[in-house]
């Protein structure tokens, strides 16, 4: 057992936390421990406040003070810079938690005659390390050298040599480097010092929307994912978005939810939605999608389940108002914490910042259901391929959570597939609403596209909202054709007249089968008789003859004992 | 000439018309080599006129961060103005002359 573990420990990379939000579930667990990690990335992508947070989170949540070894921005710059994330570097520094030197290096003001080396660096960083015992170490940008010194075989040496000694102290250091040109990740290389995790982070503006993502390009001895992921950068820090996608590894529930709608529950094997699963509720404008989400979260409420309602098109009041009018009082809800309605204008923020907000409120909500309306609202946010990937994590997220979400999806087409996002597959369960015109009228339908883990109904139903509530009713499918709203009233109404003339016409007709009946087995029971007689009469005669025949040998015997005939001859006649 | 390791560099006793400061972290070679050959430059041009004091970054740290010293040996020239700072081994006498202003002065001097 012991040495097992002996083992384990020492196959094991240990790592360190960063206390960053996001980053320590996609490395699996932080930056490797004593080690040099490079961040590179262009200016402005988020190098130095991921640096400053590593120290920050290190000292304050590890008790691993830290040195921040700036080359770019001065001490005040940086306390400045960071404090609108909440930061207090001048207390950190004050407790001993976290020491700042600004290097500056001048190369104008500087001759160069001979050989040197970079033992001030060094002499610098030991001191700040020893002076509050640190345990991590961000060197940002340490590229600069290049710009203030020209020797670049002695930089080249001397930094070889400094990671060697990081290495050696065993702190766990942060290197930043800026995106180099094509053949190399940093401008100067410095990929080639540091080989045990090295981190992209970008920053790309579409749609006049900028977008960090954070990519681990390597990571020596551990798993990492190589996926891209989107982070953000607000009052809180450096959040980036979470890993999902990675592990496909949900509790699986077969516990279920009724929908709200009667009629639904029994297109869904009688029981309703699987919980934790998601939904997808598609159709275009005025279809029920808002309608079907009311009832969806009212059934919630009545079992006093939590419900978050993130409203993107309507306010909560206008939700309210509107369901009141099909027979769905939210209110009572509201007022008992059981619902919470999330209302926001899109076009407040970025993808990202409102994927964040959505799981910063569901972790302070802790809803079990979540209504998402409309989920396409975030399609002018980014280009569909950003708004996809987004979905996907909510949905990720959502099941990590067992959360039983229904978001709804405007269709812009009226084709059935046609889910707004694409993005149909990623759903459990898919119900789409359609309006049909006909007869002058709209009248809406539902069907259940595709129910994981069920036997869902293929029926097409006509769906209808009254101040009664919602409905499900059957289509009126003759083979003429199939009938909704006014249509399959006045087609059902005609229909059950011909019925009743029909039903008439057979009766009679029934009548005269049964008389031709009566009248056949009148016939079939005189036929028997008179063919009984005949049976009777032939065996009659027939035992008349044997009679006679027997009468006739007998008075043959009698004739010849009479004529005295030879014994002998006539047994031998015999 | 004197050699001194004090923070606060009081030294101001001996007026020199030239006072050089040498940044070293211990006697390294490469920081024996850098003062043999600006002691020798000195001695040359500036006579008695120049003292170099040698400032051991080891003894203490901070002075580092304070002057921002990098790069091992620095040379700052505090006086006569305008201060300059150098760095290396000193291996090429023209250099270090043309970048103190030794050239110059000793011209202006003559």
């Amino acid at each position: 057992m012991s040495n097992t573990r002996k083992l384990a420990t020492l196959t094991v990379l240990e790592k360190v936390p960063t206390g960053i939000q996001g980053l320590d579930e996609i490395t699996g667990g932080g930056l490797p421990k004593g080690r040099p990690t490079l961040i590179y990335g262009s200016a402005g992508s988020g190098k130095t406040l991921l640096g400053m947070e590593f120290l920050v989170r290190g000292s304050t949540q590890f008790n691993e003070p830290g040195v921040f070894m700036s080359f770019e921005e001065t001490e005040k710059e940086l306390t400045t810079n960071v404090s609108s994330l909440g930061f207090d570097l001048n207390s950190l520094i004050a407790s001993d938690k976290l020491a700042i030197d600004h290097v500056v290096i001048e190369r104008s003001e500087i001759e160069e005659t001979g050989e040197y080396d970079l033992e001030g660096l060094f002499v610098r960083l030991a001191a700040a390390i020893d002076s509050i015992k640190a345990k991590r170490v961000v060197l940002d940008t340490i590229e600069v050298l290049y710009s203030g010194l020209s020797n670049t075989g002695i930089i080249r040496a001397e930094l070889r040599r400094l990671f060697r000694w990081l290495k050696d102290k065993g702190v766990t250091t942060i290197v930043t480097g800026e995106r180099g040109g094509e053949t190399m990740l940093t401008r100067h290389g410095l990929e080639e010092y540091v080989s045990d995790c090295v981190i992209f982070l970008d920053n790309r503006v579409t749609l006049e929307q900028s977008t960090r993502r954070l990519r681990i390009i390597k990571y020596r001895g551990s798993a990492h994912s190589t996926n891209e992921f989107p982070f953000i950068i607000d009052e809180n820090g450096l959040s980036i978005l979470p890993i999902t996608s990675v592990k496909l590894e949900y509790p699986a529930s077969t516990e279920r939810l009724l929908t709200g709608v009667k009629r639904l529950d029994e297109m869904l094997e009688g029981k309703g939605y699987l919980k934790g699963s998601s939904i997808l509720v598609s159709g275009m404008v005025g279809t029920g999608k808002t309608s079907l989400a009311a009832n969806f979260v009212d059934a919630g409420c009545r079992r006093g389940q939590r419900c978050l309602y993130f409203a993107f098109e309507e306010s909560a009041r206008q939700i309210i108002r509107n369901m009141r009018s099909i027979g769905i009082n939210l209110e009572p809800w509201t007022k008992k914490g059981l619902l919470q309605f999330d209302a926001a204008r899109v076009s407040e923020m970025g993808l990202e910042k409102h994927l964040l907000s959505v799981q910063r409120t569901i972790n302070k909500f802790k809803p079990e259901l979540v209504v998402v309306d409309a989920i396409t609202d975030f399609n002018n946010l980014d280009s569909l391929q950003e708004v996809r990937q987004m979905v996907l994590r909510l949905i990720d997220f959502f099941k990590i959570k067992d959360i039983t979400a229904m978001c709804t999806s405007m269709s812009s087409r009226t084709g059935l597939e046609d889910t707004g996002v694409g993005l149909s597959s990623a759903f459990d369960t898919w119900i789409h609403l359609t309006n049909v015109q006909d007869n002058l009228e709209r009248n809406r339908t539902l069907v259940v596209v595709k129910s994981r883990g069920m036997a869902h109904s293929n029926q097409v139903r006509e769906f209808v909202m009254s101040s009664k509530g919602v409905e499900l009713l059957d289509i009126y499918a003759t083979p003429a054709g199939a009938f909704m709203g006014t249509a399959r009233l006045a087609q059902k109404a005609a229909d059950e007249a011909a019925e009743i003339i029909r039903h008439e016409g057979m009766t009679s007709r029934e009548r005269q089968i049964t008389e031709k009946r009566r009248a056949l087995e009148a016939r079939i029971n005189a036929m028997t008789a008179e063919f009984e007689a005949d049976v009777k009469e032939t065996e009659m005669v027939l035992g008349q003859e044997k009679a006679r025949d027997r009468i006739l040998a007998a008075s043959r015997k009698a004739l010849s004992n009479h004529r005295k005939a030879d014994v002998t001859a006539d047994k031998r006649n015999k | 000439m004197s050699t001194k390791a004090d923070p606060d560099y009081g030294d101001t006793g001996s007026i020199k018309e030239w006072n050089l400061r040498l940044f070293i972290t211990d006697w390294t070679p490469r920081c024996v080599v850098a003062y043999k050959n600006l002691n020798r430059i000195c001695s040359k041009h500036l006579k008695d006129m120049c003292q170099i004091e040698v400032v051991d970054l080891l003894e203490n740290p901070e002075i580092a961060r304070r002057e921002q010293i990098v790069a091992i040996p620095t040379l700052m020239k505090m006086s006569p103005k305008p201060e300059r700072i150098m760095i290396g081994d000193f291996t090429d006498e023209e250099r270090v002359l043309k970048t103190l202003g030794i050239e110059r002065h000793r011209k202006r001097t003559r």
